[in-house]
């Protein structure tokens, strides 16, 4: 049975390999039942392989086939891994990932591209499960790598506009930079180590003797966030996530905001007992999150696109499951992975049928009054806002709270950035929610034709929508009564049967705590909500009145231009540099046209000698039958 | 020894010999006309062929100098036949026969 569930990865293979070969002979309803069916079977295997993790020994099932690389004492076994983490995680990446594709068959219907969307997201949907069920880090980092590929396709996808595959392309370096920091962690790990497979690794920790590897760790770990903080859009290098909502609006729910942003924080999760090791880097993790969130939600407020403003909320998000990790609450991180992962595709799915009702219209001020146009998207989508806003009982409520709470123990002053965070949040998802579907309708002509979207597209939205509500159940905080189940049944995955990764100390006044942060959430979306109800009057009579603040976060903080000045500008100078010395100059003048023009002189030179007269010719060789006689026989 | 040379010494004929080779040469290199040029490689043939019958009489009648007389006499009658038709040839292309003129490798 377990040899079956390699198909979990490969059946999606399969698809992108079949779509994408015959994908324009297959014709387009063929390849939605194939694309959308193959990730479905692959939930399902998925599915079966979770319960039977639950019942196995340890909680954990290893599949392992062959000896995928054998040089000297390296020894990397080709397995997949099921866990509580890695099945959990596999069954978001496959059920979402199902539900995303069958939303994109709606989506995409009219598209050119459909085929080729289809083979690049089955793709991804292959790499993402490589990356969360591989059983070694070089698994892990080719699904790293695969998922960063179709990310950039994806983003690309509109090749013939001017924006999309710049912005495919910034994605694609910006997570070079990251990846250089997970490749240098992976080989601080072996050379320490001396073994890649995860299982090993972890188990090798906990034999550590402190003094001699706890430098070491420190700088893996260091290394390892590096790379997670360029997957998972954290500062610096946030940049290219805004970007990426050039891509179609499916692809930026599955990719850019429920699975491969969190692959970060999937990892980290995965080799939690090693940063648990770590305390340097966990703090590092936590204040670059808890910064991220508030920095990323502050942008938020002032956006017009409506996909930025979301791309900037999972920007935030993504700093609080890192502040939740930073504050040792693993558990509590990846919880809020998983609600995110429901709520923010539900955004985005929503925001894709409100941009397809306006006929590709992405501006919010040009929305409005949408409510009763479109009222299965309206309803999902204000049940997302109350769960990312962390409305009492919603499930965003329930993960950020344990991660707000975990943050206080660590450092009050990180629980206030959430805080302040979690305030911006509301206010812009309000104004978001009222500005497309309150008020007089601001482009009328749009407004007419608008309507609501077919089932494909709104029946993923409904299921998305349930889960956006209920999910938050599975793990209550201990505050409310609950028991945290989430966080028990994630247990044998991130201790790896080590006892010192459980944090024992919980105290802290959580309810008031919770109180404080719900209350100001509440009265922040209030704000948000009241101040775009009725139009932008109000929002442009308070831009004029603080206009430095309004442009700075309308320009972002101008982190693109600074680091166009100081980074991009000095690159492209050097490059410019090496090119017109070292290339014009160097390889092509002195190495290559220089002894090419010496040859050519001392050809014209000899060419002197041809005159094409068979005479000229019979004394040459006369002279020369001379000369090899004088030679022989002087 | 009864290899000596019935009429004459052996140098005398190297020295028919080489004459002709170098009046066939001279005419080579300096006429212009093609069928001179070749009546100058005719010479030198035949100053080969002189040598070569003249060594095989002083060895003792020696039949490999003959036979190799008789494969040039066979050789410049083809040489002859070949080249005679590539003169006709270039005198219908460019009603010519001087070999100064037939320069087209050198463009």
């Amino acid at each position: 049975m377990h040899a079956t569930y390699w198909l979990i990865p490969l059946l999606p293979l399969l698809g992108a390999g079949l779509i994408g070969l015959l994908g324009r002979k297959l014709g387009k309803p063929t390849v939605a039942v194939l694309g959308v069916g193959v990730v479905a079977l692959a939930f399902g295997l998925t599915l079966h392989a979770f319960l039977a993790a639950g019942s196995a020994p340890d909680h954990r099932i290893e599949t392992l086939s062959f000896t995928w690389m054998s040089t000297g004492n390296l020894q990397v076994p080709m397995g997949l891994v099921f866990d509580p983490l890695s099945a959990l995680m596999a069954l978001v990446v496959t059920g979402i990932g199902a539900l995303i594709h069958l939303y994109s068959v709606g989506y995409m219907w009219e598209d050119e591209g459909f085929a080729r969307y289809f083979a690049y997201l089955n793709l991804f949907i292959f790499f993402m499960l490589c990356l969360v069920l591989g059983n070694s880090l070089p698994l892990l980092f080719v699904g790293w790598e695969g998922v960063g590929l179709c990310s950039y396709l994806l983003i690309g996808f509109y090749f013939e506009t001017d924006y999309a595959p710049a912005a495919g392309l910034k994605a694609f370096l910006t997570n070079r930079v990251g990846d250089l920091g997970v490749l240098i962690g992976m080989m601080a790990l072996f050379a320490h180590f001396g073994t890649l497979t995860i299982a090993n690794l972890l188990r090798q920790v906990g034999h550590l003797s402190p003094e001699v590897g706890f430098g070491v760790l420190t700088f893996a770990t260091l290394m390892l966030f590096v790379g997670a903080c360029g997957k998972s859009a954290q500062i610096p290098l946030y940049i290219w996530l805004p970007d990426a909502m050039a891509g179609p609006t499916p692809v930026s729910a599955l990719i850019h905001a429920a699975t491969m942003v969190t692959a970060g924080i999937f990892m980290i999760c995965r080799l939690a007992p090693l940063f648990q090791l770590a305390p340097i880097t966990l703090t590092t993790i936590a204040w670059v999150g808890g910064i991220t969130a508030l920095f990323a939600a502050t942008i938020g407020l002032v956006q017009r696109d409506i996909k930025k403003v979301l791309a900037y909320s999972t920007v935030s998000q993504l700093g609080y499951m890192f502040m939740g990790l930073g504050a040792g609450g693993f558990s509590a991180g990846f919880f809020h992975v998983f609600t995110h992962a429901w709520f923010k595709a539900l955004l985005f799915l929503g925001a894709g049928s409100v941009i397809l009702a306006m006929h590709h219209e992405q501006d919010l001020f040009r929305m409005g009054g949408l409510r009763s146009k479109l009222p299965i998207t309206f309803w999902t989508m204000l049940l997302a806002t109350l769960a990312i806003m962390g409305f009492p009982g919603f499930s965003g409520f329930f993960s950020k709270d344990e991660i707000l709470y975990l943050a206080y123990l660590k450092h009050p002053a990180l629980w206030i950035i959430g805080v302040l965070g979690a305030c911006c949040t509301s206010f812009y998802m309000w104004r978001l929610m009222a500005l497309t579907f309150w008020g007089e309708p601001r482009d009328h002509h749009a407004f007419e034709h608008a309507q609501e979207s077919p089932w494909t597209m709104t029946l993923p939205l409904a299921v998305l929508a349930v889960g956006s509500v209920l999910v938050g159940y599975l793990g209550v905080p201990e505050a409310f009564g609950g028991h945290f189940a989430i966080g028990r049944f994630l247990e044998p995955s991130l201790t790896f049967g080590q006892a010192h990764a459980h944090a024992g100390h919980r105290e802290g006044p959580a309810i008031l705590l919770a109180l404080v942060s719900t209350v100001l959430g509440l009265g922040f979306g209030l704000f948000g909500f009241l101040s775009y109800r009725s139009g932008l009057a109000v929002a442009e009579a308070r831009g004029a009145r603080f206009p430095l603040l309004h442009r700075i976060l309308l320009n972002k903080y101008y982190v693109d231009e600074g680091i166009e000045l100081c980074i991009l500008g000095p690159t492209r100078a050097l490059g410019r540099f090496l090119w017109q010395v070292g290339d014009v100059i160097i390889v092509d003048g002195i190495g290559v046209n220089l002894p090419a023009a010496l040859t050519r002189l001392a050809g014209d030179l000899v060419s002197l000698f041809q005159t094409g007269r068979v005479r000229n010719y019979a004394l040459g060789m006369v002279l020369g039958t001379l000369a090899i006689l004088w030679i022989f026989f002087k | 020894m009864n290899c000596a040379l019935v009429h004459g010494s052996l140098q005398g004929y190297i020295l028919v010999a080489l004459l002709l080779f170098v009046i066939g040469l001279a005419t080579v290199l300096i006429r212009r006309s093609l069928l001179i040029q070749f009546m100058g490689i005719e010479l030198m043939l035949n100053a080969a062929n002189v040598a070569l019958l003249a060594f095989a009489r002083y060895r003792g009648g020696d039949v490999q100098g003959t036979v190799f007389y008789l494969f040039i006499i066979a050789v410049a009658a083809c040489e002859a036949a070949v080249g005679l038709a590539l003169v006709v040839a270039l005198f219908r292309l460019r009603h010519t026969t001087d070999s100064d003129r037939a320069d087209a490798l050198r463009q």
